[in-house]
């Protein structure tokens, strides 16, 4: 094999999305990416491929394929069948060396986030994480930012080329990779222009889901990559998985979030019980700020915020939440947030759409009246 | 046998951020502090030196400032500290900063029951790259997401945290352990920690100090070793302010469901 050089740009060709399955079943996050993916791919006119790694796994090529990809690299080995890091990466590495994809993208699940770094470090390229919003036409990606930055229109139009290592760069073909910086005070774009494949892992739940189309599931090739694997490989061991006893709460996916913080500190059960009952005759799930994860008063999985959940649901509750910048980069995105709280000046409230500012406890109840008589009145 | 800890200084996200008209960051007037995850990873390490009573060494990259940092984790118990400190070594991507600070602990030394501990990630950045990729510089195994650590000899057995569960993962030493804050409660700093952390030695590791480790190459480091640029930086558009409803009673609550009736929220 000639020797594999990540700076020989014109070598690299194709998007690629790491499949990530879990017990035999993929990850949402996956075909998310793979939605995307075929975004990306119709921008570049280049074909959109999984790689998908585990054991007996094939079952998922067609599902892949009806969201999008035209091809599935098919890696199947016991020694794959549970995730580690160094299986995993060489079988990857292996696969990009032989392929060249010009872009890849990970979901940017704890596993994700793993294995991506470990990765590019190996193949010599650069990596940004936690990725928002991805781009390759330079008019998508303008528009982009007019719709969704504080930049003046002349500088956003102005945009086309970069300044790497005193060159002048253009970056119509690169990935533009956009995601927050400093807890969401800021937020950056990054491209990889020297090296290939430019690589991203990007936040559950951001990428719009495609429709399935069963003529595109069929239609999908699979190709199985030789692939050298054995169990000297493996430096760390998986002992066991375990899944959590508790069935865990889907933030990301639910369509309403109401979510407690600090604030239902007086009575605690009380506070709990109105917001599952407010969620409940809303068909949404209960969430928390840190403060009500920290003072134990709700599991960790339920958090929103920086350090939690991203969520985006049609409507996103606030009950006793400051609205502190961390649990801002969680919500903001919320198509209506509705803020109760006691203190007219709280943060949240500059970003509700609805507010009402009074004791949760004397409002929660009378709005699930509200909704309750709402809902019998159809 | 020693417990190595990578620890960031970064600004004070929870406080007002400043952010220059050209949207970058105005670091000059924040506050900085011990990275959140980072102060995790070094009371991993220093639990494991109240067992094995082994060294503990705290590195940091980072502006000459950050020796004040080392000072404060030394109060804490870690033994030593290295800073890592050098113009080359400026604009530094993950890559590149992972390149530098592998150079760094292969200057320390590595024993093969040495365990290298990292936050998870950096709120600065929160790429939670850079453990990942020292990790694959040293070719040492790592285990990240980690919230539980226990030592069978030379084998190190962790809980690593997944989003529906965990993993109960091992691997020998030396090897590289991301931490994430349910691994334990960070300890205050004591009092004669505090007497003593100015006599306890810190070493400045330059560019000269690293230069000739094969990582370190004006192509993998600063600026132009690092594979990825900033294309454009900016502010989110502040959300237009809401609607704040006037009242507390049934009839706001009402009004409020008619609005989201009418808009077919509901
Ligand atoms: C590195 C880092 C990461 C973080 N990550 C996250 C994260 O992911 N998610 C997150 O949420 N936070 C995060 N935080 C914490 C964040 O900064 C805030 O501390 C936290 O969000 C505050 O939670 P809170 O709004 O519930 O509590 P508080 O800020 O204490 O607010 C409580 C609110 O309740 C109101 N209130 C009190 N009683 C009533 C009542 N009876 N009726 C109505 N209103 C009432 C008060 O007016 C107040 O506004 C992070 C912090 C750091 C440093
Ligand atoms: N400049 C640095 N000096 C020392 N450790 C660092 C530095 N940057 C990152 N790290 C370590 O790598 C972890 C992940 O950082 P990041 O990839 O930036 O999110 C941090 O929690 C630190 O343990």
């Amino acid at each position: 094999m000639e020797s594999y050089n990540s700076t020989n740009i014109s070598e690299f060709k194709n998007v690629w999305v790491f499949c990530e399955q879990r017990g035999g079943k993929l990850m949402p996050t996956t075909l998310e990416l793979i939605s995307e993916g075929r975004k990306l791919a119709d921008e570049l006119g280049v074909d959109l491929c999984g790689l998908l790694l585990g054991k007996d796994v094939e079952g998922l090529c067609k599902e892949l394929g009806g969201h999008g990809a035209n091809k599935i690299y098919l890696c199947d080995s016991p020694l794959l069948e549970t995730y580690t890091t160094d299986a995993y990466t060489k079988v990857i590495v292996d696969c990009v060396e032989e392929y060249k994809p010009e872009i890849m993208v990970f979901g940017a699940s704890n596993i994700g986030r793993d294995l991506a770094p470990r990765c590019a470090a190996r193949l010599h390229t650069g990596l940004c994480a936690d990725c928002t919003h991805l781009d390759v036409d330079m008019p998508i990606y303008k528009d982009f930012l007019k719709e969704s930055s504080t930049l003046a229109p002349e500088k956003i139009d102005g945009l086309g080329t970069a300044l790497v290592l005193g060159e002048k760069h253009d970056v119509s073909r690169d990935l533009k990779m956009t995601r927050p910086a400093f807890g969401g005070h800021l937020m950056a774009t990054i491209i990889c222009p020297r090296f290939r494949p430019a690589m991203a892992t990007v936040r559950p739940g951001v990428m719009k889901l495609s429709a399935y189309d069963e003529a595109k599931a069929v239609a999908v090739s699979v190709e199985r990559p030789a692939f050298a694997l054995s169990d000297s490989d493996l430096k760390t061991r998986v002992r066991e998985v375990v899944k959590a006893t508790r069935e865990l709460v889907d933030l990301t996916g639910a369509d309403v979030v109401v979510s407690v913080g600090r604030g239902i500190g007086k009575d605690v059960e009380k506070g709990i019980a109105l917001a599952e009952e407010l969620a409940s005759v809303l068909g949404g799930v209960v969430g928390g700020s840190r403060a009500a994860i920290d003072s134990g008063w709700l599991p960790a999985d339920h958090q929103v915020g920086q350090t939690g959940k991203t969520v985006h649901p049609k409507m996103y509750f606030a009950l006793g939440i400051s609205g502190a910048i961390q649990h801002k980069a969680g919500m903001q995105d919320s198509e209506n947030i509705i803020a109760v709280n006691k203190n007219s000046a709280a943060p949240i409230f500059e970003i509700a759409d609805y507010g009402i500012c009074g004791d949760l406890f004397k409002v929660v109840p009378l709005l699930i009246e509200s909704f309750k008589e709402e809902q019998q009145s159809k | 046998m020693k417990a190595i800890v990578c620890v960031k200084q970064v600004p004070d996200t929870s406080g007002k951020v400043a952010v220059n008209p050209d949207g970058t960051l105005d670091r000059a007037s924040m506050l900085t502090i011990v990275n959140p995850d980072d102060m995790n990873a070094v009371e991993a390490a220093l639990k494991l030196k109240d067992e094995t009573g082994c060294k503990v060494v705290v590195v940091t990259m980072g502006p000459p400032p950050a020796e004040g940092m080392l000072r404060q984790l030394m109060a804490m118990g870690a033994d030593e500290g290295v800073l890592v400190s050098a113009r080359e070594f400026g604009g530094s991507d993950t890559f590149a900063t992972s390149q530098i600070l592998a150079a760094a602990l292969n200057k320390m030394g590595l024993d093969p029951d040495d365990v290298v501990f990292c936050g998870r990630q950096a709120i600065d950045g929160d790429t939670a790259q850079v453990g990942p990729q020292i990790a694959e510089k040293l070719g040492m195994p790592q285990i990240s997401y980690v919230a539980d650590i226990h030592k069978e000899g030379s084998v190190i057995v962790c809980k690593r945290m997944l989003e529906d569960g965990y993993m109960m993962v091992e691997t020998q030493t030396p090897c590289l352990l991301t931490c994430i804050k349910e691994l334990n409660q960070p300890r205050y700093m004591s009092i004669l920690g505090i007497k003593d952390c100015y006599t306890k030695p810190v070493t400045v590791y330059d560019y000269n100090a690293l230069k000739d480790d094969p990582l370190i190459d004006p192509t993998t480091i600063g600026l132009k070793g690092s594979p990825t640029n900033i294309l454009t930086s900016f502010t989110p558009p502040l959300k237009g302010v809401g609607m704040m409803l006037e009242g507390t009673g049934k009839s706001t609550t009402d009004q409020l469901v008619g609005m989201l009736a009418a808009k077919h929220v509901i």
